[in-house]
């Protein structure tokens, strides 16, 4: 395809655009808007709604402008570029047309349908439409359908412009939704009505560009005009989609996606989308304290005096962990006040990955999550990033749809989404693969953006360090760090991980790391546990030691501790959040805490009131936070990594065996558990 | 028009006839590798040849596996097109011709003597023979009205039908009696009835009013000789020819 600049005269304003842009980008680079419903820019070119239809100026019919690009224009006889009006009398009555035959069929049910308020069919009808019905005919109905427990349908109202059906099999690449039948029979339907699979399938609701398909959960509880809007940044997973939290009073009502061309494009996962019923149950609005092993409700200052003083003891025996869904600023109270104690045990990885300590570089998804569009062959390593972050996922599927990408794998099999050549299970595969001159070897060298991506299934383990040192080694020797380029990438599966790392919430001075902590509690060598929203680690063996949880829900961590101190959810404080890029992203209050809850960080500072004179330098967040500084860049050896050493003879697996139930707020989350009860369904009818 | 739905019974399984596997081979052969799903038409046909008519859920799915696409495309592809027939039908489908030239030429009796003898159109007849349907235009308007009956034998055309015809032709399909195919008043194909009202001398066909030909008009000068010279190859080719 020609990309040259070529000249258009749109409403007798003279552009310049590349030769490649349809006429609908064009018209809106020269500042026209033209009315569209089935066109999608992420989303491949359909041209069934006509909505978009322009003139032409010479041509006998209106252009369907999404589907003619530039170059399909020729110029006037005169010699002067085409004429294309998006203003003419032609224009304004094609629209009306095309208008007038989709509400024939629609339904005028706005006011009981979910879309009202933010429907591009009914902003559409009083922009173009004609202003009254010539039609009174019957209207056609269509079957309900059934999606699955996130997807609620309401076919009469759709309109088949089909954006459901691509992005179902092109972004999210599982081939579940079609449309069957034809002319006016014409339904979507996923196959006998089986439920959606995908962790994408939510977007459907955004892309429906009428009241079709709405979201389930949030069927008939708010209108879009009385919610109040916040921009903020999921924690679900380490891809740090940008989202907005939609309120209404002290309640989340919905949360969609933000688009970030650089992180999630326009979309979200089902997790980040439909997580906010877990922000209502199991929350822990009190703080409590454990009296004869029975927890009760007690004061802040009871059990703030409580925990300060198991603080005051031997900062040998005291140890700290982080949680998943962690922010950056209490972390880096946490780290202070455990410094000025002088506590030396402290982790964020709370899964026991062995990284950190060795550059920023060693953690980071260094070539971005756009950084994947450019890239032409991709080895995962003991990750599966469709459970694991899925919209990274949908960015390889891109990669690969798109541009050709090779890619390979070693680790769990499993449905990515896109065809990948199987290597093995072990790290003996990766040891075999950096020696082997063919095959993928040779396409990762021979590639000109070569990435490595490497999950936590190979590194949360024991033999972590060793497998980082073998995946650098062979990053190293395939070239895939580059002076321009570096592809090595680790996949983090929780929110708060790099936020950890840059701040350095890890072990040292010969402090215990996450087995020591556990190891130590066991053997009753550490007797003081201070869980930041830790729930993920094995509770049983903490042993008999003191265990002070801070976190916003009521799970693992809450039920074994001794003083539980609540805290605030990722939608309740103004936080900041560094995804698995290192992109550090401002998440933005939506609601107050629940009931006497606070923001974490001011937790800790209070705290550090009652430990004597151990208060921290900061009375406000913008103060906490010019203390957080990323470490300083150190020159970035990939094959300098972990530790040398044998690695065991034991398979990779995912660390995510239940994609929907992750985490505190999705395991208090009725939706994620239909979801996930679903998902489970799905797989026992398969085997 | 209604909407065309799945049969609410559906069979256990379907697997493809030894002929029907032969001929679905053949289909995929005909498409690059990758691109088999291209076959899906011909396949769909097979499968509903090989299913008694009509294609049930785990056709499509067998037809789906066997091209390595997602049963919702089968399933789309087969809701399309109105020659895939989704529910059950009788032993002899008949498809009535009720456009235009049919209708003036009398395809209301035809449908009259198929609502007398099976019943409503789309279900099955009580003895379990017939279905019938009304379609557009089949292409036989010459022989107008008529009918198309597939059956295990194939699909054939049954034209210049009327209310006479048609019963019996029905009569002798139930009974298994052996039918002719094409206009059933004796005319031969799209002859006038009764037999060719011109161009009937016989000399016209005898080659007796032929004359030799001395020089094939607009033929490009002194060309095909001397390349019949220079391709020796080409002529065994062109013997053959002329031998037959």
């Amino acid at each position: 395809m020609s990309d040259q600049l070529r000249k258009v005269n749109v409403d007798g304003k003279e552009i310049e655009v590349p030769g490649h842009y349809t006429l609908m980008q064009a018209c809106e680079e020269a500042g026209a808007e033209i009315p569209r419903f089935c066109y999608h820019e992420r989303l491949s070119v359909a041209g069934n709604c006509r909505m978009c239809l322009v003139e032409w100026v010479g041509a006998p019919k209106p252009m369907a402008s999404c589907a003619m690009s530039v170059n399909d224009l020729r110029p006037n006889r005169d010699g002067t570029p085409a004429n294309i009006r998006t203003d003419s009398a032609t224009v304004k009555k094609a629209r009306e047309g095309v208008m007038e035959f989709l509400l024939i069929n629609h339904p005028l049910d706005c006011p009981i349908c979910d879309q009202g308020g933010e429907c591009d069919l009914q902003d559409q009808a009083v922009a173009y439409g004609r202003s009254r019905t010539r039609y009174d005919e019957g209207k056609r109905a269509v079957d309900e359908k059934n999606m699955g427990p996130l997807v609620k349908t309401n076919m009469t109202r759709c309109i088949q412009c089909t954006r459901c059906v691509r992005f179902i099999s092109e972004v999210a690449g599982v081939e579940e939704l079609g449309l069957v039948n034809r002319g006016e029979s014409a339904e979507i339907t996923t196959y006998l009505q089986a439920n959606l699979t995908s962790e994408l399938s939510g977007n459907v609701i955004d892309l429906c560009p009428v009241g079709a398909l709405t979201s389930r959960p949030y069927a008939f509880n708010a209108r879009p005009w009385e919610l109040r809007k916040t921009e903020s940044v999921d924690v679900m997973d380490a891809v740090g989609s940008n989202i907005r939290v939609d309120a209404r009073g002290a309640e989340v009502m919905r949360i969609l996606p933000r688009n970030h061309d650089d992180v999630n494009e326009e979309w979200i996962s089902d997790k980040t989308r439909f997580v906010w019923d877990g922000l209502k149950r199991q929350r822990l609005d009190k703080p409590y304290v454990r009296d004869n092993g029975k927890l009760r409700e007690a004061s802040w200052g009871e059990a703030l005096d409580m925990v300060a003083t198991r603080l005051k003891g031997d900062p040998e025996r005291i140890a700290a962990i982080a949680g998943d869904l962690c922010d950056m600023e209490s972390m880096k109270a946490l780290k202070d006040l455990m410094g000025s104690l002088g506590v030396s045990s402290m982790d964020c990885r709370n899964d026991g990955a062995t990284i950190g300590g060795q550059g920023r570089e060693g953690y980071l998804f260094n070539s971005g999550i756009a950084g994947i569009d450019e890239a032409d062959a991709i080895l995962l390593v003991g990750c599966n990033p469709r459970m694991e972050a899925p919209i990274i996922n949908a960015r390889i599927r891109g990669a690969w749809l798109n541009g050709d990408a090779q890619i390979a794998m070693i680790g769990e099999a499993a449905d990515l989404t896109y065809p990948y050549e199987h290597l093995g299970n072990d790290p003996a595969a990766l040891t075999a693969l950096a020696k082997k001159r063919g095959g993928f070897a040779k396409t990762l060298r021979d590639a000109k953006r070569p990435m490595v991506i490497i999950g936590m299934g190979a590194l949360a383990r024991p033999d972590g360090a060793q497998v980082m040192r073998a995946a650098g080694e062979l990053a190293a020797k395939l070239g895939v760090v580059r002076e321009d380029w570096n592809g090595f990438n680790v996949l983090h599966t929780a929110a708060a991980r790099v936020g950890g790392l840059d701040i350095g919430f890890i072990p040292h001075n010969g402090g215990r790391d996450l087995a020591g902590i556990l190891d130590g509690a066991t053997k009753g060598e550490v007797d003081t546990v201070y869980l930041l929203g830790a729930d993920e680690i094995d509770m049983n063996a903490l042993g008999d030691a003191f265990v002070i949880y801070q976190g916003s829900h009521g799970d693992a961590g809450a039920h074994r501790a001794d003083v539980i101190l609540p805290g605030a959810a990722y939608t309740e404080k103004n936080a900041l959040y560094t995804n698995t890029e290192g992109r550090m992203q401002d998440g933005l209050r939506a609601v107050f805490p629940k009931g006497d809850a606070r923001e974490d960080w001011t937790i800790i500072r209070a705290l550090s009131d009652h430990v004597d004179s151990r208060t921290l330098p900061y009375d406000d967040v913008e103060t906490l936070r010019s203390t957080i500084r990323r470490p300083d860049a150190q020159a970035f050896d990939p094959a300098k990594l972990g530790e040398e050493g044998t690695m065991a003879d034991v398979p990779f697996a995912s660390p995510i065996r239940d994609y929907y139930l992750t985490n505190p707020i999705a395991r208090a989350s009725a939706i994620m558990a239909e979801c996930a009860a679903n998902v489970l369904g799905v797989r026992e009818a398969a085997e | 028009m209604s909407g065309r739905h799945l049969a609410k019974e559906q069979p256990d399984s379907f697997t493809f006839s030894k002929d029907g596997e032969k001929k679905a081979k053949y289909w995929i052969a005909k498409y690059p590798k990758g691109k088999e799903r291209s076959a899906v038409i011909p396949l769909l046909w097979i499968a509903q040849k090989d299913n008694g008519g009509w294609l049930s859920e785990p056709a499509m799915r067998a037809v789906g596996d066997r091209l390595g696409m997602a049963h919702i495309r089968v399933l789309e592809v087969a809701t399309f097109y109105t020659m895939f027939k989704l529910e059950p039908v009788g032993e002899h489908l008949i498809q009535v011709c009720g456009t235009t030239p049919c209708m003036l030429r009398g395809s209301g009796d035809i449908i009259k003597v198929c609502k007398k003898r099976i019943g409503e159109k789309n279900t099955i007849s009580a003895d379990g023979k017939f279905t019938w349907e009304e379609v557009e235009c089949l292409g036989a308007c010459v022989n107008a009205p008529m009918v198309q009956i597939s059956n295990t034998a194939g699909d054939a055309y049954y034209e210049d039908l009327n209310e006479a015809s048609m019963e019996k032709l029905l009569d002798d399909l139930a009974a298994g009696r052996k039918v002719k195919h094409g206009p059933q008043n004796g005319r031969h194909t799209s002859e006038p009835l009764g037999g060719a009202q011109t161009l009937t001398a016989k000399a016209l066909y005898d080659g007796s009013r032929a004359k030799p030909l001395k020089k094939i008009p607009n033929a490009p000068k002194a060309a095909a000789k001397p390349k019949a010279k220079k391709k020796p190859a080409a002529k065994p080719v062109a013997k053959k020819g002329a031998g037959k």
